[in-house]
This record gives structure tokens, C-alpha cells and sequence, in this order.
């Protein structure tokens, strides 16, 4: 099914605040296994000048990827989320994510594509602090696979 | 601990430390956890299979997450990462056994850009396959 071009250029509320914990970046990087203090110990962080232990690069997607949950399950856009994959993904970062962070997320459609029967869409999600500060943007491409009967 | 790579010190073509990641079942559980991404087709076999891919496959963001520490552990603050992008090009397959799978990420110095920034362009490689495309970071160094 085509989507609906006019949803692109839509911008979606900010979500409400999501706030970063100390424990929940040390659990993100014993997943991914690194091991590197910055992001466990507030006194490594403070020698590179950070005010509190930071979060690895990626970690925000599951900040953003939540926030664009209410683009993809959007009943009037009428993306198949059951056929979704990962298409691209890119962050450009103003700081890195921190302990302490309260971060709003606010989504917008880029893009809406289709190609061969697949629909694409790209989402920006524009990542502030309680201040208002920018911290990230982060870029990311659905690609809803079509039906293999198609 | 201050950053310890130089700017005046990388051409083009610096390569840095290479640096290969075991991928096992239990560490998509983890990851699943971590991150919240609960979609089955990064644990349940019999879902993977249904929905058309050859075994569960690890999540992107995973892969993703381990490329960018080769250039994190070269920098030594992750901090200096201004901007990071990939393209998931193929899944990597991640067997039910003890070996899993191994990403193999290689990286090097593409462009200096200014105000001591370089581009690093990153090549993830599992079971042969480039599980990764278009994957580059900026990054600042001192």
C-alpha cells in the first residue's frame, strides 16, 4: 500500500520527558560490552570534562525509536509495522547524552517513499534537554518490506 | 585520561585498531533488555523463520554499537563523536550454539575535515558478508 504523501513535512508533539540514569547506561554498555569508565565511573567522565558519566553513541536510539513509535503507529499513515525493518541510521550530536538528562524527543517526517512495492519512510527526531538545549538529531530510515506474494 | 590522538598526527589512510566482536544468543538477550527492543526475530527462532530470515538475526542497533567503539577506543573519549551513520545492508546471523557470530570491524582516517575534525569510514564485515554500508563517523580530535 502507498503511503500517503501528505504526511510528509509532519511534525509529531514532544514526548514527555525521558530521564537518563546512571544504572540504566551501565547496563546499556555491559551489553554491548564496552567496558570503556566514562561511561560508569563520574570521575573518568569529569577527566574528559563531562559533568557526569555519558551514555555510549548509540544509546539514544531507544529514546528516539520509542518517539517514533507514534509515527509508525500512526492508523492514518498505514505503515505495516509487523513487515518493518532498519534501513539506515544517523546521529549528529551537539554533546553526548548524560546522566541526569531529562530529554524530549520531537519527530518529524522527512520522507515517505515507495520503491518496488516497499514502503519507506524517514523520521528526524530532534533530541532537547530540560533547558531547551539541542543534544542530538537522529536520523531514521523504516523500510516496510513488501508482501513476498506481491 | 585526556584525548590522545592528534589531529596533526593522522593523514588519509590512517588506519585504526581493528577489532572483532563475538555475538552470541545470550548477548541479544541482553541487548534486548538493554535497549528495549523486544522484537523476536532477535531471539525466537521459529518467529525468524516465519517472517522469512534464515535464523535469528542480531539487532542492527547491536552491530552499530560495536562498529563505533573501534573509534571510540582510538579516541579514548566517546564524547568526541559529532556524527555517526550506517546502512544495514545484510543481518547478521547469529546461530544457537556457543560460537554465535563475529562482527569485524575495520576502520580508517577518509578526510580531514576543519576544526580538527576527521572522517573515519568504518567496515563491518560477519560470515564474509559487509553487514554495514555507508558507515562513517565524524569525529574531533585534539
Amino acid at each position: 500500500m502507498a503511503l500517503d504523501q501528505t504526511f510528509v513535512g509532519r511534525t509529531y508533539p514532544p514526548t514527555e520527558p525521558y530521564e537518563v540514569g546512571r544504572e540504566k547506561i551501565r547496563e546499556f554498555a555491559v551489553a554491548v560490552g564496552d567496558e570503556n569508565p566514562v561511561y560508569t565511573d563520574p570521575e573518568a567522565a569529569k577527566a574528559f570534562g563531562h559533568q557526569d558519566v555519558i551514555a555510549p553513541p548509540t544509546f539514544v536510539f531507544a529514546i528516539t525509536f520509542a518517539a517514533a513509535g507514534q509515527v509508525v503507529q500512526d492508523p492514518q499513515l498505514g505503515l505495516d509495522y509487523s513487515r518493518v525493518v532498519h534501513g539506515d541510521q544517523k546521529f549528529a550530536y551537539v554533546r553526548p547524552v548524560r546522566a541526569g538528562d531529562r530529554l524530549t524527543v520531537t519527530s518529524t517526517i522527512e520522507a515517505v517513499k515507495s520503491l518496488a512495492g516497499n514502503d519507506i519512510i524517514d523520521i528526524r527526531g530532534e533530541v532537547h534537554d530540560e533547558s531547551g538545549e539541542h543534544v542530538v538529531t537522529a536520523w531514521t530510515k523504516l523500510v516496510s518490506r513488501a508482501p513476498e506474494e506481491a | 585520561m585526556t584525548a590522545q590522538i592528534q589531529y596533526a598526527d593522522v593523514e588519509v589512510g590512517t588506519e585504526l585498531p581493528a577489532a572483532s566482536f563475538p555475538v552470541t544468543r545470550a548477548t541479544l538477550v541482553r541487548y534486548a533488555g538493554a535497549s528495549g527492543d523486544f522484537n523476536p526475530i532477535h531471539w525466537n527462532e521459529k518467529f525468524a523463520k516465519e517472517v522469512g530470515l534464515p535464523d535469528v538475526i542480531a539487532h542492527g542497533m547491536f552491530t552499530m554499537a560495536e562498529a563505533i567503539r573501534v573509534v571510540t577506543d582510538w579516541v579514548g573519549d566517546p564524547g568526541a563523536v559529532v556524527e555517526y551513520g550506517v546502512r544495514f545492508t545484510k543481518p547478521v546471523v547469529v546461530p544457537n550454539d556457543d560460537q554465535g557470530a563475529l562482527i569485524e570491524v575495520t576502520a580508517k582516517v577518509a578526510q580531514k575535515l576543519d576544526d580538527n575534525r576527521v572522517r573515519v569510514d568504518l567496515t563491518a564485515m560477519s560470515a564474509g558478508q559487509k553487514v554495514l554500508g555507508m558507515s562513517r563517523a565524524v569525529v574531533r580530535l585534539a
